[in-house]
């Protein structure tokens, strides 16, 4: 069974509008999800798969309705599980494209355990996780990524847990692929899912996005016109770091493992961070940059290849049909300690 | 590999037959006694015996030695005759230890036969089992049974004398002397026990000339010392004639999903966590690759139904096996095969709760769980196989149920059939049931929830079908669209239709057996692995002429058709469990009937003698009967 991810198989000339379902989207007018189902509908004719091939899983939340509005297949499951539905449908079915879709809710806080594993075993499955801060569909709770103090229904006097990074959750995990986007910005979220679905093994990607109802404008950072230019650091391969105004580059520079924010014309070209995906050293330093002191890295933090759970499993399944035959059971039955009687 | 004990005068001894025998064989949880056991029962299997085994160890896996809580003890009970359970009361004893003594010499019946390892009755094993004294030195042990005290370890150094081994390696084959000496006690033969140490030990030939001087030692020593004055036979049972294993319960849960794999030409998506008794599944089918089972150790329970529920999503057959709280964790998924139609099977191995409860002992109580611990109605259905070489069956049964209905199927084994062993009559699996497998293709007039008219099965689809594609979940569904709906009357009648599909599986069900007369004054009903205890108590008191007739049941929801007409021909119902009472509610419930229970929850199998005693109270309760004649 061939594995589609990354395969142009001549495929039907797809457009957008094959893979919008017959389903009224039902997300609050404004919500960012719209940005992101119309970038990932936009972008799936590009993978080359032929839609019959493709299944979307969600969880539970805002987020998690996705896979109605795709008219691929989807499974709409149960909170935070879909990672560990997704893994069995791969083993079942390696020759399927699948997606899951989650939030910051159901990802990391309920479904934290069977992200940490979908990702550590590399299975081939792009992760889409919407990170807007907050709990939507419950009604404005804090998320475990809302920050520390966060005012919410459920905590009048402020949060006090400390939020986790997603990408850096990722990456201790073992992550494969991990990239970042934002709703944004439709052409760079294309362009990031896009590759990340092209990924062979677990591609992570966190989509920052906003929930207007319960945490408009948490993102501001990157949607503000001037607070972009200072603090998004697009991550570009075998480019330098650089941010801020083009009258007044800023960019970053290692000492050691430490980074360190520089004025472009006050150092040597040389010394600036030149970003390299195949770095999963770097990759973490990167996940860890956040504001105030640092500008958020949008883009695709590390990409390396790493074996795959499901084909190595299958591989012993091949291994073990090539080497004694496929399985007998009048054969196992009769196998070992046995006696007649009459 | 010669012969290792000096060929003694070979003592005339006699040998009385006996039709059964119940054996125990108990000690450290480090001495062997679970092999011992095991091959003991191969032994007496092979010499044509019918026989059922009652292994019991301890949770921690290194119990400190000694100790009575880390002793480990295999019963089996072998006879000429049909052979329904372990027994109750031991006719032979092997005690390894003080501990073991202490533990197990209750069981004895008075004038058994008490085997002890003498050498390990020193101060420190007394102290660890709490005797201010050698009990062996109490003249009363040796009235009340036939003591015999043996120096088991020190025969054991003996015989394997000159042997490159150091003193722990050549302790450790002790337990084959006991071995063989039971063996020769009881007439078994020893040979099934010598190829398997050839096999185990193949490895390394001094541990298996060690292992097997030990075994011939103590089987010349029954021979030879003067100690045993006779020896028992057992003939050989009238089985039906064919070629017959040994089967314990997990591994014929295991062969039941190879069977339906290969039936079905399905790959099969094994999801489990480990969690005893039931790992012993996922070890067991972590070796048939070959047939296309694809196990997966998950992160925790919930993801093994997950994924399980992923494979049935795609069109493998998706099955999970847990115990205990690992059940509670799959509430969740189990719901949400319910929500989407999807076929899946769990198996519940139950043990003894409630949370972490008697992880290694036997229990039957999770039957409401399984029935209804989940939120809202959620019907599935429930089965349960009675005898371990049965899990073959209901395993098989389970998936083509779940196939061909979309609907999840629990399976209710237990501790006690999981690790309990009995000869198995090998089937043919060719007469095995067919399981038809269709997938939908054609997508004229397709919806996600159309339904087959007599399963009310919705379609199966495999992702990757053209034309078909759609979305499902745990939302409420819009009948035959699939859509998601939060109408009002669509989700009464959905509410309906799932548990009208799980009703009609009754269609599926055999008509009932009647175990006695059609009718009369009392029926015992039991279901499960208590089928053997309750036959059995159920058999000799009709022997002695009682009015009793039983049936057991298999499918436990849907409940057979003919059960209601069944129960109301009897005055009297009596339902023996391994738990507070469920049984007896389902059908108190269902049948109003005055139906009673008998329970005990000691996390150990009925006892044949209790059920009979619990049968004759019902009988004698004249006054009760009357009144309902
Ligand atoms: S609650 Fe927030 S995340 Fe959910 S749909 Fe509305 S705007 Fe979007």
């Amino acid at each position: 069974m061939s594995d589609p991810a990354g395969v142009a198989e001549a495929p039907r000339n797809y457009t957008k509008k094959d893979f919008e379902s017959d389903q009224d989207v039902r997300w609050c007018p404004g919500c960012g999800d719209y940005a992101i189902l119309s970038a990932a509908q936009k972008m799936m004719p590009d993978l080359g798969i032929p839609r019959e091939d493709i299944v979307f899983i969600s969880g539970i939340g805002c987020s998690s309705r996705f896979p109605y509005y795709m008219n691929t297949y989807g499974f709409h499951t149960i909170h935070g599980r879909a990672p560990a539905i997704a893994t069995g449908l791969r083993l079942a079915r390696p020759d399927l494209k699948v997606f899951v879709v989650t939030g910051d809710g159901d990802g990391l806080s309920i479904g934290g355990n069977h992200l940490l594993h979908v990702i550590r075993r590399n299975v081939n499955v792009t992760v889409l996780l919407f990170n807007n801060k907050v709990y939507g569909l419950t009604k404005g709770q804090y998320s475990p990524t809302s920050e520390l103090g966060k005012v919410t229904k459920s905590t009048p006097m402020g949060s006090a847990d400390r939020p986790v990074s997603p990408c850096a959750f990722a990456l201790g995990a073992g992550a494969t692929f991990v990239a970042r986007t934002v709703d944004r910005n439709i052409a760079h979220m294309e362009e990031t899912i896009k590759r990340a679905a092209r990924h062979h093994g677990a591609g992570f990607v966190e989509i920052l996005q906003n929930c207007n109802v319960y945490n408009d404008l948490a993102w501001n950072i990157l949607y503000d016109r001037e607070s972009k230019i200072t603090h998004e650091l697009k991550l570009e391969h075998g480019k330098p770091l650089l941010f801020g105004p083009v009258d007044d580059r800023h960019g970053l520079v290692l000492e050691g493992a430490k980074p360190r924010v520089v004025k472009v014309r006050e150092v040597p070209e040389s010394t600036l961070w030149v970003h390299d995906e195949t770095d999963p050293w770097k990759a973490h330093i990167l996940a860890q940059l956040a504001e105030p002191d640092f500008p958020i890295p949008i883009g695709v933090l590390q990409r390396v290849e790493g074996p795959v759970y499901e084909e190595l499993l299958l591989e012993q399944e091949r291994k073990a049909i090539a080497d004694r035959g496929p399985g007998d059971l009048a054969a196992l039955l009769v196998s070992g300690d046995t006696w007649r009687i009459g | 590999m010669g012969e290792t004990v000096a060929p003694a005068v070979a003592v005339q001894k006699q040998r009385r037959q006996l039709d059964r025998a119940v054996v125990r064989f108990a000690g450290d949880s480090g001495d062997g006694m679970q092999v011992t056991g095991e091959q003991f029962t191969i032994e007496a299997a092979w010499a044509g015996a019918d026989l059922a085994t009652l292994p019991n160890f301890p949770a921690e896996i290194r119990a400190p030695a000694g100790t009575l809580f880390g002793v480990s003890s295999f019963q089996l009970q072998f006879g000429s005759c049909r052979i329904y359970t372990p027994g109750d009361r031991l006719d032979c004893l092997v005690a390894m230890n003080p501990a073991a003594l202490k533990v197990h010499v209750g069981d004895l019946k008075e004038g058994g036969l008490l085997i002890v390892n003498t050498d390990t009755f020193e101060k420190k094993n007394l102290d660890r089992a709490g005797y201010p004294a050698n009990p062996l030195d109490d003249p009363a042990l040796a009235q009340r049974y036939r003591l015999h005290k043996v120096g088991i370890t020190r025969l054991t150094m003996e015989a394997l004398e000159g042997l490159p081994l150091n003193i722990r390696e050549k302790e450790r084959c002790k337990n084959f002397f006991a071995l063989g000496l039971v063996s020769w006690i009881y007439t078994r033969p020893i040979e099934p026990t010598l190829s398997w140490i050839a096999k185990r030990f193949g490895k390394s030939e001094t541990l298996a000339d060690a292992n097997i001087r030990a075994l011939k030692a103590g089987f010349h020593f029954g021979e030879t010392a003067e100690l045993f004055t006779e020896c028992y036979g057992i003939e050989p049972a009238e089985m039906a004639p064919g070629l017959y294993r040994s089967m314990t319960g997990n591994r014929a849960l295991a062969w039941g999903l190879l069977a339906a794999a290969e039936r079905t030409k399905l790959s099969v998506v094994y999801g489990a966590y480990p969690i005893t008794p039931a790992s012993d599944i996922l070890h067991e089918l972590s070796h048939y690759k070959r047939f296309r089972i694809r196990t997966m150790q998950a992160e925790d329970e919930i993801a093994a139904v997950g994924a399980v529920i992923g494979a049935a999503f795609g069109g493998a057959i998706g099955v999970c096996a847990t115990s205990g709280p690992g059940m509670a964790l799959k509430a969740e998924g189990i719901n949400l095969a319910v929500m989407a139609e999807l076929p899946i099977v769990v198996f519940d191995i139950q043990r003894g709760g409630p949370s972490t409860g008697l992880p290694t002992k036997t229990e039957q109580a999770d039957l409401l769980q399984a029935l209804y611990g989940r939120n809202s109605e959620s019907p599935v259905v429930v089965l349960a196989p009675m005898t371990p070489g049965d899990c073959f069956f209901i395993a098989y049964e389970a998936i083509r149920i779940a196939v061909k209905y979309m609907v999840p199927v629990i399976v209710l084994s237990d501790g006690f059939l999981a690790n309990g062993a009995e000869p198995w009559l090998i089937p043919d699996p060719k007469t095995l049931p067919d399981i038809p497998v269709n997938f939908r293709t054609d997508p004229a007039g397709f919806f996600p929830y159309v339904r087959d008219e007599a399963t009310l099965a919705r379609p199966w689809v495999r992702p990757g079908t053209p034309g078909l594609e759609h979305r499902i979940g745990g939302l409420e569904k819009e009948h035959i669209t699939g859509n998601v709906s939060y109408d009002a009357e669509n989700h009464d009648l959905m509410v309906r239709l799932r548990a009208e599909k799980v009703r009609r599986v009754a269609q599926e069900i055999p008509p009932t057996t009647v175990y006695g007369p059609a009718m009369g004054d009392l029926l015992v009903v039991g279901w499960g692995s208590s089928y053997g205890t309750i036959t059995a108590a159920v058999e000799a008191a009709q022997q002695e002429g009682k009015p009793v007739a039983s049936l057991h049941l298999r499918y436990m929801n849907p409940l057979p058709p003919d059960l209601g007409q069944i129960l109301r021909q009897y005055r009297r119902i009596l339902v023996p469990e391994v738990n507070s009472g469920q049984l007896v509610r389902v059908i108190r419930a269902e049948y109003l009937v005055d139906a009673v229970g008998f329970n005990r929850v000691r996390g150990l199998p009925l006892q044949t003698q209790e059920v009979r005693e619990a049968i004759d109270q019902m009988l004698e309760d004249k006054q009760m009967l009357e009144d309902k004649r």
